[in-house]
């Protein structure tokens, strides 16, 4: 019998390490860590944030236009406060043409993890076709979907829940594609 | 080459000594329900050379755990014996064994030379007063002695039961660890209880729901390395993994392999909506199995490879639904209160389990093909995601704890709805699947 011995094992998947991963999961506070819940994502996708106070910097968008919206338990359908949000972060990417977004869909943990993938991406989805009808190019927008595996908020209740069934658009630097 | 290659072990029936094989009383029939189990006796296995004796007496205690765990066999405790084996051949004193009211008795021998473990051992029908089929040995490298002992256990329930057995089997999973907000997740394998876990991938990215090939030499999982959801094909013995081709700008997931390993059927989003797709486990363009507006994910062939059991909203709700393996309109089979998803066709092809949500909480359950005869198994603040034993008696699943500080743990549970019991693995593992029996 020939075992692989561990060393092997971990060389073999050190290699798969070094991937630009733009995840942020949704700040909401305007401090973006560049480098990622996980210390990934130092590549590309990384962005300056500026300052909060500066109209055209990422950090206003986050902050002040707001970066997230949130939905109804199995929805993705926008909400009338969402579509406000959204209008309002229309209007920040039309002004800066040189920025373009990752809008991340998420859900709450009330769901299989293979269906709440799906959900979240339909919420992304719903958040892109919304950006796209306020004038924002498509090719400046991608979406990703994390399911439930990224939640904001710990509890094992509806109040965080409802902070979890969200999406998130994240400014990276790029026109698009 | 990892464990599954296993040519080395190898078995032979013991000759003379050995009574005919004969199918004596001693028999459990499992699908009657066993409430009360049977009570046998294992003599630690002799030590038949030098320097053997700790290899026997570990090997004895993974067959009795084995036997013990499936909660159709009671071990007597060995300080209640009257008979001692000093060697594998001593004559079998049936009266002995009678008198402790074990009906059935297992004696083995232990070996260990050359670089190799040699188990031999012998079922007793003790109330019959024979042997129960031929005598048995069993090599392999030092390496593999849980194995050996899983095999010998299999050999045990299978002449017992009539069915086979389940022990000399793996699952790969998710290890989980870190906090419920930042969780680290790593792809890991591991023997079906708990043993000998090696991890696949490091923790620097997402990785979720693996499964085995039906060889069990390759892995399907979605990872998150591209910062995307992926899907990837792993080869076990080497780890080397290669992501599977996809068109630009959608997410792939949920991969499962066909019965006969040539085709993988997968979800893949794109404009936010997902449905079911085909593609050949060694390339070409895939082609679309589901079309419609709704969620369309976690698909689970029949054995046969005919049909495929997913699960869809197309209703409002995420049901269950059955289509031809090729595509083609689905028939509903899930028509309970709740939410149903992530189907798993049974190895037996008669049932399908699946996850509930109903009322807050999270059910673990079984029904026939049509959709008739729903059990629900288990209950708890979140289980999920099923898998079977390879001999469809068991189903291993994930078991998430509420709260800030949850985290997610792996049970098993017999088809019966009993012998609920944590697999042992120390840390967090979600996301189980169990693979076939290893040859």
């Amino acid at each position: 019998m020939n075992f692989a011995p561990k060393a092997v094992i971990l060389l073999a998947v050190l290699g798969l390490a070094a991937c630009n991963n733009p995840d942020k999961y949704g700040s909401g506070n305007g401090v973006v860590d560049p480098g990622g819940a996980y210390g990934s994502g130092t590549g590309d996708g990384s962005v300056s944030q500026g300052s909060i106070s500066d109209p055209n910097s990422p950090a206003y968008f986050n902050a002040a236009v707001g970066d997230m919206v949130h939905f109804v338990v199995d929805q993705s359908t926008l909400t009338d406060e969402a579509r406000n949000i959204l209008a309002g972060q229309a209007k920040w990417l039309n002004a800066h043409g040189k920025y373009s977004a990752i809008i991340e869909g998420h859900a709450d943990e009330q769901g299989t993890r293979e269906y709440n993938l799906a959900l979240g991406a339909r919420r992304a989805s719903a958040v892109q076709e919304f950006l796209i009808s306020q004038g924002v190019a498509g090719s400046r927008l991608r979406t990703v979907s994390y399911g439930k595996e990224r939640p904001l908020a710990v509890c094992s209740s509806e109040d965080c829940y409802a902070k979890n069934r969200r999406a998130v658009t994240v400014i990276s630097l790029g026109a698009g594609s | 080459m990892f464990r599954f290659a296993l040519a080395a072990l190898a078995a032979l029936m013991i000759g003379p000594g050995a009574a005919l094989a004969q199918q004596g009383p001693l028999h459990i029939e499992i699908d009657e329900g066993v409430i009360e189990p049977l009570p046998y006796a294992l003599p630690s296995f002799v030590a038949e050379t030098g320097g053997a004796g700790e290899m026997a007496a570990q090997i004895s205690q993974v067959i009795n755990a084995d036997l013990s765990g499936t909660g159709l066999f009671r071990q007597i405790p060995e300080n209640a014996y009257l008979q001692r084996f000093s060697s594998f051949d001593t004559p079998v004193s049936y009266a002995d064994w009678q008198a402790i009211n074990a009906q059935a008795l297992i004696v083995g021998g232990v070996s260990t030379s050359g670089g190799k473990v040699v188990v031999k051992f012998r079922l007793f029908d003790v109330y019959s007063n024979q042997q129960l089929g031929d005598g048995q040995q069993l090599a392999a490298s030092p390496q593999s002695w849980r194995r050996l002992a899983h095999k010998v256990a299999d050999v045990i329930y299978s002449r017992i039961t009539g069915e086979s057995g389940y022990f000399d089997s793996r699952v790969v999973y998710v290890s989980e660890s870190g906090p419920k907000d930042k969780r680290l997740k790593r792809l890991a394998i591991m023997d079906y209880d708990g043993a000998n876990v090696n991890y696949l991938t490091d923790s620097s990215t997402i990785v979720l729901a693996p499964r085995f090939s039906p060889t069990g030499d390759r892995i399907l999982y979605t990872t998150f390395e591209t910062g995307f959801p992926r899907i990837k094909l792993m080869n076990v013995g080497n780890v080397s993994g290669q992501l599977l081709p996809e068109v630009p700008g959608t997410m792939t997931f949920s991969p499962r392999f066909s019965p006969d390993g040539n085709s993988i059927v997968y979800s893949l989003e794109q404009n936010g909506n997902t449905d079911l797709y085909k593609m050949s486990a060694s390339g070409g363009s895939p082609a679309r199995l589901t079309n419609s507006p709704a969620i369309e994910t976690a698909p689970s062939f029949s054995p046969d490879g005919s049909r495929i059991v997913f699960e869809s909203d197309r209703s409002g709700g995420p049901q269950l639904y059955i289509m031809p393996a090729g595509g083609g309109e689905p028939t509903r089979i899930s028509y309970g209160d709740g939410r149903y998803g992530t189907p798993v066709w049974s190895p037996r092809g008669d049932m399908i389990a699946f996850t509930k949500q109903a009322g807050g909480r999270f059910f673990i359950g079984v029904m026939r093909t049509d959709g008739s005869e729903e059990r629900l198994l288990t209950a708890s603040f979140l289980d999920e995601g099923p898998t079977w034993s390879p001999n469809g008696r068991v189903i291993m699943f994930t078991r998430e704890s509420p709260g800030a500080g949850g985290g997610a743990q792996l049970f098993t549970i017999d088809i019966s709805g009993r012998n609920l019991k944590k697999v042992g693995n120390a840390g967090g593992a979600s996301d189980p699947a169990w693979s076939p029996l290893l040859p």
